[in-house]
């Protein structure tokens, strides 16, 4: 170790709740310096997860945000029992993130310009779409219909189906794809925003219907899960498969923009859409 | 009997609960050989017997478990579609590829005449040799499957023909390439051009519905079931991978996930169930067709009469529904 990463190593010792290590460079950062780039590494530009209530803070205008279907709430329609029984496990999501569901919809504005906005929290069972999701997305998709504004969507979805909800959550991918394919029909402007990560079934359905997909610098992106793949394959994986930038390269995605510029990036989209 | 083939996909053999059925067959096959070749009559032992066979088959299967069932429409006599097309379908022009990468065997495509009716038929293939089912990707389809499929429906549509789609896979392909061809992508767009074509689809889960790649070509007016097929959102052992890290617990993952015919119907999921022959469809291939052409061709007749308007209208609103929730409940 360095001397100068010495020094750091201890101040780090000294004062833990003002560091943090980064999972992807493992480099030790200063929470401030972190969170002044919206939770971004400012070694690397690794994206951390961040919470629907941080993602509304940090994309729409102050103050702007009107939460739309907030009632609705996940049901147990297979009687579900893993290890755990699924009502058990909602109960725990639900307290520890304070949410009712993985997903917050609403009506918000981007630099004065007014949109239908949603936001899948990946750390509420990591973003799954159960029907709550599919319902809530299916709503806000039909307000974004009725009311003629463009809609915008922030995916991270680890898993992509709520496998607790069973053939229920596969059909939501159908559901979604149907109210997006009506939207888009009556000329409805969707910008679908993936982040770090964003696989199976959601991104398999309402993800990819974006007129524009934008996703956040290495967010891992895709049908099946990287260890599925290498499972299949019987071989590592190059470096970089299934990212932001792989997407890009391969024809899938518009545009990766990072979490500081993604804002701005947003409204000068949006702008063409009125 | 399991046994493990490339790529990790559990295949299965004959059932072990079908064995005993099996023996008798045999048996039965075996005297009526050598009463053919001696002149020695044994009517009288091969009815018993045959008595006896059919009897064990309906108390076999009276009782299947979910993950019998899993392991019947995975059999590898189980009819698929390019059996049952050369049953119903007086003709069949197979149509190629998807106009941008290249022809997935996989996923078949064509125009044919179903009991006098035409229509354009879309299912999964499997295949039956070694080398067939190497080129199928042991039924799951690439990123160019799916988007054959999109260019054919299109087609249908065009020429006001209904689509007939036939699902039978263990979910969408894997591999490294389908994720470079943008699997996600491509599936995403097919759930998305169903839900708008302006013609109508009938779609039959033959054997396997297997997660994404089962609904990919599985947005329909009508969503039918043979009796033994399942349709799941992850394979069992998939999700007793997840829920115990072992997939041996697949049976008890097959009985979780609601995955029988019985079960998705009164989900809402599909709208009919077919009955199969006892003993399940590999039983009584011809019986088996006889029963789908009749399903099919009442389905077409019946929302043939709906306006293209309201087709999409009313597909829409079918899986609009689809999902269950709690709303304005007290917290
Ligand atoms: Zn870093």
């Amino acid at each position: 170790m360095s001397p100068k990463n010495k020094a750091k190593f201890h101040r780090w010792r000294e004062m833990p709740d003002l560091w943090v290590q980064c999972p992807d460079c493992r480099k030790m950062v200063t929470k401030t310096k972190v969170s002044a780039m919206i939770e971004v590494c400012p070694k690397c530009g690794y994206h951390f997860e961040i919470s629907s209530r941080e993602r509304i803070d940090t994309l729409l205008d102050p103050g702007s945000f009107c939460e739309l279907f907030a009632d609705l709430e996940p049901d147990d329609p297979l009687r579900f029992t893993g290890r755990k029984p699924y009502r058990e496990r909602l109960k725990k999501a639900q307290e520890d993130t304070g949410l009712r569901d993985a997903c917050v919809i609403g009506r918000g504005r981007i630099s004065e310009i007014q949109i239908v906005f949603g936001v899948s929290d990946s750390r509420f069972m990591r973003g799954s779409m159960g029907s709550v999701v599919g319902e809530k997305i299916c709503r806000g998709v039909e307000c974004a219909t009725a009311e003629r504004l463009p809609f915008v969507f922030v995916s991270g979805s680890g898993g992509g189906a709520r496998m607790d909800e069973g053939i229920l959550s596969l059909m939501q991918m159908a559901k979604t794809s149907a109210a997006l394919a009506r939207f888009q029909r009556e000329g409805g402007f969707f910008i679908s925003i993936l982040t770090n990560p964003t696989m199976g079934g959601a991104m398999a359905s309402f993800a990819a219907l974006g007129d524009i997909v934008i996703a956040e610098p290495k967010a891992l992106i895709g049908f099946a899960g990287p260890n599925v793949v290498k499972e299949t394959m019987k071989k590592e994986l190059p470096e970089g498969f299934q990212t932001a930038e792989f997407f890009l390269e391969h024809g899938f995605v518009d545009l990766v923009v990072s979490r500081p510029d993604l804002r701005a990036k947003v409204a000068a989209l949006l702008a063409y859409a009125r | 009997m399991m046994a493990k083939e490339a790529g990790g996909r559990v295949v299965s053999r004959t059932p072990d609960f079908e064995e005993p059925i099996l023996e008798i067959d045999e048996k039965i096959a075996e005297l009526k050989r050598f009463s053919a070749s001696t002149d020695v009559n044994l009517t009288e032992q091969i009815q018993q017997l045959t008595r006896k066979s059919e009897e064990m088959k309906r108390r076999i299967f009276a009782h299947l478990t979910p993950w019998q069932r899993v392991l019947i429409a995975r059999h590898s006599d189980r009819p698929q579609a390019t059996d049952i097309l050369d049953l119903v379908a007086e003709e069949f022009i197979e149509l190629h590829g998807d106009r941008a990468f290249r022809d997935d065997p996989c996923i078949l495509t064509g125009l044919a005449r179903i009991g006098g009716r035409r229509c354009m038929v879309v299912g999964h293939r499997k295949g039956k040799t070694t080398r067939e089912k190497l080129a199928c990707g042991f039924g799951c389809a690439h990123p160019e499957g799916y988007r054959k499929a999109i260019q054919k429906m299109r087609l249908a549509a065009k020429l006001g023909l209904p689509v007939v789609s036939f699902i039978d896979t263990p979910g969408a392909h894997p591999g490294m390439e389908a994720e470079e061809r943008g699997q996600a992508f491509v599936i995403a767009l097919a759930l998305k051009e169903m839900a708008d074509l302006p013609t109508p689809i009938v779609c039959l889960i033959l054997g396997e519905g297997g997660s994404g790649g089962a609904l990919g070509i599985g947005v329909g007016d009508r969503i039918l079931m043979l009796e033994h097929a399942y349709y799941s959102v992850i394979s069992p052992e998939g999700c007793a991978a997840i829920l115990w890290k072992d997939s041996g617990h697949a049976p008890a993952a097959a009985e979780a996930l609601k995955l029988t015919a019985d079960d998705l119907l009164g989900l809402g999921v599909i709208d009919e169930i077919l009955p199969e022959p006892l003993g399940g469809a590999h039983r009584d291939v011809a019986a088996t067709a006889e029963t789908i052409k009749g399903a099919l061709l009442r389905h077409l007749g019946e929302i043939g009469e709906a306006k293209r308007g309201d087709l999409v209208a009313r597909r829409f609103d079918k899986f609009r529904r689809m999902g269950r929730f709690l709303e304005n409940s007290e917290r």
